[in-house]
């Protein structure tokens, strides 16, 4: 018992954060999965849904502004893919790779601007923030809420896939991108399907994730987003369940590290992660093996 | 056939071209007074020939072998750590290390060495940590490169993006403290005094990894860059060669640590972060993947237009346009477009693939004025070529939405679009291969 009181909120804050980055992590596992991109800027996607969310909520009520900063990073998002990916997609892999961390510098340096360095505390959102206790431990209701809604949004993401037309599509371009638009799938719009899929979600994790870390500036994307494409990876990258299933391991771990006061190397471990399960089994817990032919 | 110049003539211009420059830029530090706006160009020319070394030391990794490696902030920290460690002088260590009781090493190798050698020893006390550094960083690349270069290209980029960031917690780590200093900045080493120190010594280094890439190794790089498959076919070790580029472009990210943590005066690990990395990528980027002349004239132009040319933007003047907008972190956000804009559109650099040359260089200015008063017209070419393409387009496009009316129309009709496929079992199905 006594156990269990120690580790108990350590083991609730790693789930919430761990279904933050799951949250996260679908888009960068799908849009791996169709482009084999590593979308670098979807960290910072993430990091100005967070921000303009500061700025929208001083005018407008609270679920109008939600709605307005899931369509916002929609709109980013997409807007991302037509402007830097889409003309170099023919071009070599490194090219394509370097235009997404040209355009997270980018982001990174315009939040610079917009925020003036300063760090942006991130508003209240009442019930997200009443505490409750569990047991012993007292959390945030945005630790509960979290897993719940990721693995609903989760469910419905997988039931899409899986029997839908759309979702068909977006398998069969997963598979093999040349074939599938040989046999009449519009993979421009699979791909912007792909991106508002992941950037909704990103935006929904910023929001849970921000209600429980309050502070904003231009780097908070970095970090959460590096871990969820560890996550991808853990998970195999392309598959979307495995990215859940590699998120809510990293939020634990990570949690538990904190716990024997370990703090400084809780990033760290993420790595270690990522490093041992490219060396063990490099196509991660659910991926498909792939072929390399010359 | 153009003329070209005899070895020799070459060898005594670039002689005499790398002399000139160097003591330019000892006279000039020694005499632009520290209150000039022109000191902004010595600044920036050490600055700049620091990140020349690392831009070239990433390029020989990303550029002539081929491995998307973005792990050069992290063996910048330690070679930063492991220069000024042992360099801050005895009494200071109080001062310094105020949290961890003085710290753990209590002298400098500049200190002994300048009690033993005197002002010489204190060149070779700095050469010495400077050197070690390199090599420290290299012994930990060979250690992280063994299972880090069996992965392919994002993966490896990734892991040693990983493997930065985990040095960087490592350093920060508070039970380090004696040695690190923890998470406060390590000052007071000893660093050097005049701004010809970091030109001389990128210079060596950089002049050391053109030798390299011009030697048999760096053409069994560019055979690993070019196809991983064909080069081991061919009798290549693809192991030993990535392994040894990887060590080898280590060592001068840390030899160019050193020197950034001389230039700086007082470090800490938090600036060594990923966008560290990505401000060097992008420096290779702009000035031309695989070209290491390209990665010197990015690194000048990197930093003398974020550091000296660009300030204005921040300040609210620039170039006669004032504005409300220009305010702090103007300049980057311009910046970071016009990189954009070089990524997207100008794809190869600067300099591309090409290296400089005398040659080149002498009848590209020969050239100059027939192709200046060319351009107008091959402007207009191009714009003209481009009209005509758009045309084309259009027309291909109308041509399509007739024809798809034309088939609608049809199907609305009822008439078979296609002659129906042979309902027998002779089609033939390809299953997916190694199933």
């Amino acid at each position: 018992m006594g156990f269990i009181q120690t580790w108990l909120p350590y083991i609730l804050a790693g789930v919430a954060v761990g279904g933050q980055y799951a949250l996260i992590a679908i888009g960068y596992t799908m849009v791996y999965g169709i482009l084999r991109l590593i979308n670098f800027a979807h960290g910072d996607v993430f990091m100005w849904s967070g921000l303009i969310m500061v700025y929208l909520i001083t005018i407008l009520p609270l679920w109008l502004s939600v709605i307005l900063v899931i369509i916002f990073a929609i709109v980013l998002g997409t807007t991302i893919e037509k402007v830097a990916y889409r003309p170099l997609r023919s071009a070599p892999r490194m090219s394509i790779m370097i235009s997404a961390i040209g355009v997270s510098y980018l982001l990174q340096n315009f939040a610079l601007y917009i925020t003036g360095g300063l760090t942006k505390t991130y508003p209240t959102i009442g019930w997200l923030q009443r505490t409750v206790s569990i047991g012993s431990a007292t959390t945030k209701m945005v630790t509960l809420v979290t897993p719940v809604l990721t693995i609903v949004l989760v469910f419905l993401l997988v039931m899409l896939i899986k029997h839908t037309k759309i979702g068909m599509a977006m398998r069969a371009v997963s598979r093999d991108f040349e074939t599938s638009s040989l046999m009449g799938i519009d993979i421009d719009r699979v791909i912007t399907v792909t991106f508002v899929i992941g950037c909704a979600l990103a935006a929904i994790g910023s929001i849970l994730y921000f209600s429980n870390y309050t502070g904003i500036q231009p780097m908070s994307g970095a970090m959460p987003g590096l871990k969820a494409f560890v996550a991808a990876v853990f998970g195999g990258i392309g598959s979307v369940p495995g990215a859940v299933v590699g998120a809510f391991v990293i939020g634990v771990a990570e949690n538990l590290i904190k716990g024997i006061g370990w703090t400084n190397f809780s990033d760290a471990f993420t790595f270690v992660l990522l490093i041992i399960i490219l060396m063990v089994k490099p196509t991660g817990l659910f991926g498909e093996k792939n072929i390399d032919k010359v | 056939m153009e003329k070209t110049l005899s070895n020799k003539t070459k060898l005594v211009l670039s002689i005499a071209a790398i002399a000139l420059f160097l003591v330019l830029v000892y006279v000039g530090d020694n005499t632009i007074p520290a209150n000039s706006s022109w000191k902004m160009l010595i600044t920036v020319i050490e600055k700049g020939s620091i990140f020349a070394l690392v831009a070239a030391s990433m390029n020989l990794l990303n550029g002539f072998t081929g491995l998307f490696s973005l792990g050069q902030a992290g063996f910048m920290l330690i070679g930063a750590y492991t220069y000024a460690i042992f360099t801050i002088p005895g009494k200071s260590h109080e001062a310094v290390y105020q949290y961890f009781n003085g710290g753990l090493i209590q002298w400098s190798i500049v200190e002994i060495l300048e009690g033993k050698l005197g002002i010489f020893g204190h060149y070779i006390g700095m050469f010495i940590p400077m050197i070690g550094a390199g090599l420290l960083v290299a012994v930990v690349a060979a250690l992280i490169g063994i299972p880090v270069l069996r992965l392919k290209s994002d993966y490896l980029a990734i892991a040693t993006l990983g493997f930065a960031e985990i040095l960087r917690a490592f350093f920060q780590w508070n039970s380090l403290g004696p040695i690190t200093n923890g998470s406060n900045v390590l000052r007071k080493y000893t660093t050097y005094g005049n701004a010809i120190f970091p030109v001389l010594v990128s210079g060596i280094c950089i002049a050391i990894i053109i030798l390299l890439i011009n030697s048999t190794y760096g053409r069994a790089f560019r055979a690993i860059r070019d196809d991983e498959i064909a080069a081991e076919a061919m009798g290549i070790n693809l192991f030993k060669h990535k392994e040894m580029s990887f060590v080898i472009s280590s060592f001068f990210a840390g030899i160019s640590g050193a020197l950034l943590a001389m230039f700086q005066t007082t470090i800490n690990a938090m600036p060594f972060n990923t966008v560290m990395t990505y401000e060097i990528l992008l420096i290779v980027v702009i000035g031309g993947i695989g070209s290491i002349t390209g990665s010197i004239l990015g690194a000048f132009l990197f930093i003398s237009t974020s550091e000296w040319l660009l300030r204005g933007l921040d300040a609210g003047q620039w170039l006669g346009i004032s504005s409300s907008l220009m305010r702090p972190g103007f300049r980057k956000v311009v910046f970071a477009i016009i990189i954009m804009l070089i990524v997207l559109f100008y794809a190869q650099g600067i300099m591309g693939s090409r290296e400089f040359s005398w040659d080149g260089f002498i009848n590209w200015w020969k050239n100059l004025p027939a192709n200046l008063k060319a351009w107008p017209a091959k402007r207009k070419a191009k714009s003209a070529a481009k009209k005509e393409a758009r045309a084309r387009k259009a027309a291909a496009k109308a041509k399509a939405k007739e024809a798809k009316a034309e088939g609608e129309a049809k199907r609305a009709s009822g008439e078979a679009l296609f002659t129906p496929l042979p309902t027998s079992d002779e089609v033939m199905v390809f299953g997916k291969e190694g199933k």
